[in-house]
């Protein structure tokens, strides 16, 4: 089938189960940093403000490949050896926890300050405010972002190549360096990055416009 | 001029109150400034237990920032506030204990948009005061009942009218039982004939006794629902007394405030 052997495209494929692995680890990861992050970031002490931006403008301002290097041979330069899906994940969390943060922040600001204040007449105490009222309306607004970031979770999982991590780049590098055939091997892999991808970009773009109109 | 506006009216409709007991909110000289604006300049007034008040002025006299101050939303530099037995300059003032007791219903409504009627209306009874379920949904036919709105118990805010949605906020304060009420121009945002059902539940509220301090622009209601009406100017009580004073100003600033077609 398309001048590779069936085995040829299973590897291929096996490299795109690791692919998904790695953008769950990413998605997972960047969640449980991102959401300390979103919090910090919008908290009423000056403090946490700055620590936690000077930290997203950091990890935002070094190209996501170099982030996979210095994890990569920074834990081994600790004398640990570690497997390249464990630096490749970390290296993941970092990046997505920045940019999950960054985009969460913006969805808590979202919420109208009327609402904290609404809640706050109530006699709710400050994380009651939070977790019954801004909280809910916050994440309806941050479902459509946080899916079309899901997308550049799964495309930005290429980079971990350079860390010679098994993925579908991987995969398909080591196919097209035994078969000579990039245009196939590559429009191969291209097309399943973009099996991935494009369901979630539909469920992103639906969920948006259902926010827009009601 | 405005120092001879100390009002003091006792409410008709609570005989029982007496010279004796404290006034539920009592303000002495205040002062609050945002930056370097003063924005009150020395407010003294009082609103005994069951009166009704109206706070009248232009835009910008300090109506609002007077209001909320009431219930702690905002602080101020100097004088004195005591609202239901509470100092409200007092360092170790308990302000989740002081809202409680006090009720404040915007212009905005503000209700929680991801939240129905009735979630609306027991969610602080719920989380506040620890009312039980069945407890929290009789709460809440009671509170509805009395604006009016039983039958809205499952609906979401954006299925209401804005008038609707005025009322499910009053419900809403009025599900946390407080000994006082805070209405900021609740009516501003409404079509005339919402208007009307507005100000139809806030009199039934006065009927029952409630003590309000209410900022309105609707002057034939202010002049017949409240005990005593304030007319603030620039920062300060420029006139005050009951609603018929309306009719006859004594200061050229109400007069040209009554004036100015209303
Ligand atoms: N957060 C704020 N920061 C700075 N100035 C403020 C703030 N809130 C109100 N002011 C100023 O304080 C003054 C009094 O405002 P306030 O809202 O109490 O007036 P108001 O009588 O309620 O007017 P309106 O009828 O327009 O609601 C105004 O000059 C206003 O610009
Ligand atoms: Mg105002």
């Amino acid at each position: 089938m398309l001048g590779l052997t069936i085995q040829q495209i299973a590897y291929i494929f096996q490299g795109a189960g690791w692919t998904i692995i790695l953008s769950l680890l990413g998605f997972v990861g960047g969640t449980v940093l991102g959401l300390p992050i979103a919090l910090a970031r919008s908290s009423n002490s000056k403090a946490l403000r700055v620590a936690s931006s000077l930290l997203v403008q950091f990890i935002q301002g070094v190209p996501l490949p170099v982030i996979m290097f210095v994890v990569y041979f920074g834990i081994s330069i600790g004398g640990f050896e570690v497997p390249a899906l464990v630096a490749a994940g970390l290296a993941m969390t970092l990046y997505s926890g920045a940019y999950l943060g960054e985009i969460w922040k913006g969805c808590i600001q979202a919420v109208p300050k009327t609402q904290w204040e609404a809640a706050e007449c109530l006699a709710l105490t400050p994380a009651q405010r939070f977790v019954y009222v801004v909280l809910p309306q916050a994440l309806r607004i941050a479902i459509p972002p946080t899916v079309g970031f899901m997308v550049q979770i799964v495309k930005n999982t290429s980079y971990a190549v350079v860390i010679n991590f098994f993925d579908l780049t991987y995969s398909a590098k080591v196919i097209n360096n035994s078969t000579f055939m990039p245009f196939t091997v590559f429009t191969l892999a291209a097309a399943i990055y973009f099996a991935i991808c494009f369901p979630m970009s539909v469920l992103a773009q639906r969920y948006e416009r259902k926010l827009h109109r009601s | 001029m405005n120092e001879a506006a100390i009002p003091r009216i006792q409410s008709k409709d609570s005989p029982a109150m007496s010279g004796s007991s404290q006034p539920m909110v009592r303000f002495h000289n205040l002062r609050k400034s945002y930056g370097a604006v003063e924005v009150l300049k020395g407010i003294d007034l009082e609103v005994s237990s069951g009166q009704v008040v109206a706070l009248i002025g232009r835009s910008g006299s300090g109506k609002s920032t007077a209001l909320r101050c009431v219930n702690g939303l905002e602080r101020f530099q100097a004088g004195e506030l005591h609202v239901c037995g509470y100092d409200l300059s007092a360092k170790d003032l308990n302000l989740r204990n002081l809202r409680q007791d006090v009720g404040i219903v915007f212009q905005s409504y503000n209700l929680f948009p991801h939240l129905t009627v009735e979630q609306n209306v027991t969610l602080a009874p719920r989380k506040v005061k620890g009312v039980g379920h069945t407890e929290a949904r009789e709460l809440a036919k009671e509170v509805l009942a009395q604006v009016g709105l039983s039958d809205k118990v499952d609906a979401y805010p954006e299925q209401l009218s804005g008038g609707q949605q005025q009322r499910v906020a009053i419900a809403r304060s009025l599900a946390m039982k407080p000994k006082l009420m805070l209405f900021d121009e609740v009516t501003s945002a409404l079509d005339p004939e919402l208007t009307g059902e507005v100000l139809r539940t806030i009199e039934r509220l006065a009927a029952d006794g409630m003590t309000m301090m209410l900022v309105t622009h609707e002057m034939a209601f202010a002049r017949s629902v409240a005990d005593q009406v304030v007319f603030m100017h620039q920062g300060r009580v420029w006139e005050a007394g009951p609603g018929d004073m309306l009719l006859d100003p004594q200061t050229v600033e109400l007069r040209q405030f009554v004036g100015s077609g209303l």
